[in-house]
């Protein structure tokens, strides 16, 4: 390091400064005027900047392609979307060549057939004939342009090449021997994802892609390389050879493994969950989904509770689910009402936490909490804790400020957005602990003094105020801190003084990190006055799947009752265990940072005993002698639109009301003092957030392979 | 059929080396790899695997920076071109990594050139394993590459490379026990006039003492001083080993170096040529001297 140092120092000593390099926006910019070209005789109209591709996609014609994808840079190298363009002596590449007004264009031509039928011949050269052991049969892009374009026999007498396959880690499976260079994935790993470890090595017929050195795939959206391949060269290695996408029933989904509330679909057979991949939805995660959404499912085979448990003598022992709820029946007896609390964890459903809410309230019990250690924020302003530009605004964005947040490991879709947003030139600046976040960002300093001085006058103050659109996105560990009302009336300041908040458009956000916690906040989760001011221990706690509460939450004396899908701590520390459903097997709504509700949907049967979240509740409310009036989903769910209307209005946003930043002059009255201590995420490991990840053997193999990083190194080093 | 059993080969070195759990086999590996003398396309480079496979002299605890001087070297590269171009002195930047490190890139060489140029390093690796100028593995101090191309096979290419391997005991891509010699083949290297020839890359003497000679109009009894007196130490003439330059003075013949024989009427392109010779443009013309005023 300290050579290297030496080494910048000589080079800045002649002269030369480092200038970032050229970044390349994926996507064209908006253009208002049309010009209009003739695609098979039929006119269409399509934005200036369009490709020829997209004139043909906008006249309904398809055009087969490999290399091409709308989210990635052009790279033109797969030749198989040639057409024929009058004018041009020969076929064109209708990705690579930008449509001109007039154009007349010609995609079902039998020269047109012919050039195709000749890529498609050269790419089958080397291409195996393994589609029968493939897992992308069924789905290959290139099985089926074969069908179109692909001859019955080849021209090729000599052998096909062979190439070593690449261990990118635990989730990617390799077949490299498959693929046809279409350099799709190393164009997502170099844009979208912001790893910059895949690339073509050799040239000519030695050319394979990879990484040059074994070497793990460190993002969160290697997952994503999956769908993007067109051939079966990367497939998902936890689902290798379990199913023919043929035998997949698919329900469109939630993901619920951190707050953004991806879209996905979830494919099943039978009764098991075989693959989970996203759904297009633009303003939420474009068509990207993490590598904990995508591969956590496995867990939803280990560790479930699928029997109601009462703790007997000999631990917790087996029981019906009467004897559960007689259980919990003679505990609550024996306590008033505000000797109860409920604590929400992070994967509680709306409806779920309205009715527990409902049941605790009627049986005078007031302290209802979310593990995530924020019982006293103030929640009465909806817009002081959602994500107030949405997640599209981050497109509009041109001045990020992140304050104790570290979006790569909180929602690694959303970091992918910010980082399109900074190589189309929006400067991301960030104050809290240092995180590597896949994009140069301006560190601003560490804690809530850094705050303050940013707020003074400071030069980068001059620049967010001189900014259109400016964000500034706290995240989710800043409202866990003890300190929490002295930092948000400091980022208060700062949002005052930098105008963050102006007409038409509301840069203040929040990124929460788990999937429940803005329902928890909308619906009013949170203890009363009452509870707030009482010191006295409870005697009896409520866990609704939360397995991250803080010991204080939970006294050594209460009675607890745990409502959750999988063991992990808070049924270990139950007393009695009521076995629920995974979002996989429920009707649940999230509401995602956005404040945007939306509804997971059953893909598969519950696991034996197991029930309803809401329909828990409901039944447990019954034996407590304080029946609650809701029958069915559709009950929960009005009443959940009585506490909360906008939750009535889903996949919306309804936007918040700003209030011109009254509740941070009520924390700001409250004069605590913040702490020195740096502005961190609440999230260490992305891999093990919640009760479903960590009973995930995928996602714990990925952590292993974050250990240690480099597989060869160490057989080397001993083997020589 | 041939290229079937070539590849067969390739595929069984392929094999051998991912089988064998450390590089120590990696001499026989690379034996394996030359069956045949042939690979996919005539390369001076004696690397088999476009992807890097740890070994004792090369792994990621290797190390490896430029020297003071070379530093003055590498900020001038960079200055030739634009800042916001500074990839653009990747291949330069390689080069004088490899003559430094004795003529082949370690995986700390390339990493280093990706530190000073502000690049991923898959996008060194990527441009290091695309040409086949750039070793990738170790490498003897005289790298001798032999031109195939046709001009020089026609005039006795497959005569050098027989003399040379039967010299040195080594094939294409292999290196002498002693490190002294690497045989590469090499694609035309515009010499074509002098052929056959062979080029020469001497990595003894780092970047100061670099040398990239061509040797032309070689017989085998040539090349095999050639390498003798780089051996020794000593410098062997370079450039046409029969010519000053590339006057018509001869050819090599079968082998043998051939001196012109003037033709039968003393034509040649040293002497006066006979004529008929241009008429002075100062004077007219005879047939428009004659015409009729």
């Amino acid at each position: 390091m300290q050579r290297y140092r030496g080494a910048l120092a000589r080079l800045q000593a002649v002269g030369l400064q480092s200038a970032r390099g050229m970044a390349a926006a994926a996507q064209p910019a908006p253009a208002e005027d049309l010009i209009e070209v003739t695609v098979d005789g039929q006119k269409v109209s399509v934005p200036k900047g369009s490709n020829v591709l997209q004139a043909c996609d906008a006249a309904g014609k398809d055009i087969p392609r490999f290399c091409y994808h709308q989210r990635l840079s052009i790279a033109g190298n797969c030749r198989m979307c040639l057409v024929e363009v009058e004018k041009s002596p020969k076929p064109v590449a209708s990705c690579a060549m930008p449509a001109g007004p007039g154009m007349v264009i010609k995609t079902d031509t039998p020269l047109v057939k012919k050039a195709r039928e000749g890529v498609m011949e050269f790419l089958l050269i080397n291409h195996p004939l393994d589609c029968p052991i493939c897992d992308q049969g069924g789905e290959c892009d290139l099985q089926d342009q074969s069908m179109v374009f692909g001859s019955d026999r080849g021209r090729f007498t000599e052998v096909k090449r062979a190439v070593a396959d690449k261990n990118l880690g635990p989730l990617v499976k390799t077949v490299m021997t498959r693929c046809i260079h279409c350099t799709r994935c190393i164009r997502f790993a170099k844009e979208i994802a912001g790893t910059d470890d895949l690339g073509i090595t050799g040239r000519g017929r030695d050319a394979e892609v990879g990484t040059y050195v074994e070497k793990l795939m460190t993002s969160e959206l290697s997952g994503n390389v999956i769908d993007l391949c067109p051939v079966g060269a990367l497939t998902s290695k936890p689902a290798a050879f379990t199913y023919r996408n043929w035998e997949l029933k698919t329900t469109e989904s939630v993901d619920t493994s951190d707050a953004m509330g991806a879209n996905i679909r979830v494919d099943t057979r039978g009764m098991e969950v075989i693959r989970v991949v996203p759904r297009l939805n633009e303003d939420v995660n474009q068509e990207w989904i993490s590598d904990k959404a995508r591969f956590q499912y496995d867990a939803l085979r280990y560790q479930r509770l699928n029997v109601p448990l009462v703790r007997g003598e000999k631990g917790l022992q087996q029981a019906s689910w009467p004897e559960a709820f007689a259980a919990i029946a003679r505990a609550a007896s024996k306590v008033q009402g505000h000797e109860m609390r409920a604590v929400a964890g992070r994967l509680a459903d709306a409806e779920s936490m309205v009715l527990l809410k409902d049941l605790m309230n009627r049986l005078g019990c007031g302290d209802l909490r979310s593990e995530a250690g924020f019982a006293d924020l103030d929640a009465d302003t909806r817009s002081s804790y959602v994500f107030n530009s949405t997640i599209a605004g981050v497109d509009q964005a041109d001045a990020i400020l992140l304050v104790g947040c570290n979006p790569r490991l909180e929602a690694p879709v959303l970091n992918a957005r910010i980082r399109a947003a900074n190589l189309a030139g929006v400067p991301v600046a960030a104050v809290g602990e240092q995180y590597d976040l896949t994009y140069p960002v301006e560190h601003l300093g560490a804690n809530g003094d850094a705050l303050d001085k940013l707020a003074k006058n400071s030069d980068y103050m001059k620049r967010l105020k001189g900014a259109q659109r400016p964000m500034v996105i706290v995240g989710a560990g800043v409202l866990q801190r003890a300190d929490r009302d002295a930092v948000l009336a400091k980022v208060a300041k700062l949002v005052e003084k930098g105008e963050v908040v102006r007409e038409g458009w509301n840069g203040f956000n929040v990124l929460h990190d788990a999937a429940s916690r803005v329902a928890a906040l909308d619906l009013g989760f949170l203890p009363s006055a009452r509870a707030r001011a009482s010191k006295a221990a409870p005697k009896l706690v409520y866990l609704l799947g939360a397995d991250d509460y803080s010991e204080a939450d939970v006294p050594p004396t209460a009675f607890v009752v745990y409502q959750g899908h999988h063991g992990d701590r808070g049924a270990a520390r139950a007393d009695v265990v009521l076995p629920a459903t995974a979002y996989t097997e429920k009707y649940g709504t999230y509401v995602n940072f956005e404040g945007r509700p939306q509804s997971t949907k059953p893909a598969v049967a519950s696991v034996g005993d197991a029930r309803d979240d809401w329909k828990i509740v409901r039944a447990l409310s019954e034996v407590l002698g304080a029946p609650l009036p809701y029958n069915s989903l559709d009950d929960a769910r009005r009443r959940l639109a009585d506490v909360a209307p906008h939750l009535a209005r889903r996949d919306a946003v309804e936007a918040p009301l700003w209030l011109a930043g009254e509740q941070w002059k009520a924390a700001g009255d409250r004069k605590a003092a913040a702490d020195a201590a740096p502005l961190a995420s609440a999230i260490a490991n992305f891999y093990q957030t919640d009760a479903i990840s960590r009973a995930s053997k995928v996602m714990a193999k990925c952590v292993r392979a974050r250990q240690n990083p480099i597989p060869g190194l160490h057989a080397a080093s001993v083997g020589n | 059929m041939r290229r079937a059993v070539q590849s067969l080969a390739r595929f069984s070195a392929l094999v051998a080396h991912q089988s064998a759990a450390s590089s120590t086999s990696a001499a026989a590996v690379q034996a394996a790899a030359c069956v045949g003398s042939r690979r996919w396309f005539a390369t001076n480079s004696h690397d088999i695997f476009n992807t890097h496979r740890h070994e004792a002299h090369n792994n990621w605890d290797t190390e490896f920076d430029f020297t003071d001087a070379n530093y003055e070297k590498v900020a001038e590269i960079i200055s030739r071109y634009p800042t916001n171009y500074k990839a653009s002195a990747l291949i330069p930047l390689l080069d004088l990594a490899q003559q430094q490190n004795e003529g082949w890139l370690s995986l700390a060489a390339m990493n280093r050139v990706a530190k000073i140029l502000d690049m991923a390093e898959i996008r060194v690796y990527e441009v290091a394993t695309f040409y086949t100028m750039f070793n990738r593995s170790k490498i003897g101090k005289y790298h001798v590459m032999v031109c195939g191309t046709t001009p020089c096979m026609l005039q006795g290419a497959k005569g050098i490379y027989k003399a040379l391997k039967d010299h040195l005991g080594i094939d294409y891509g292999q290196t002498t026990p002693d490190g002294m010699f690497t045989l590469g083949e090499m694609e035309c290297m515009g010499a074509c006039v002098n052929a056959p020839m062979i080029a020469v890359a001497d990595y003894t003497k780092g970047v100061e003492g670099f040398s990239y000679h061509y040797y032309e109009d070689l017989t085998p009894q040539d090349v095999i001083s050639i390498v003798d007196t780089l051996k020794k130490g000593g410098k062997p003439k370079a450039g046409s080993q029969h010519r000053s330059k590339a006057e018509p003075a001869g050819a090599v013949v079968d082998g043998k170096w051939v001196p012109s024989k003037p033709g039968a009427d003393g034509m040649t392109l040293t002497g006066e040529p006979p004529g008929p010779y241009c008429r002075n443009l100062d004077e007219p013309a005879p047939e428009q001297a004659a015409a009729p005023k």
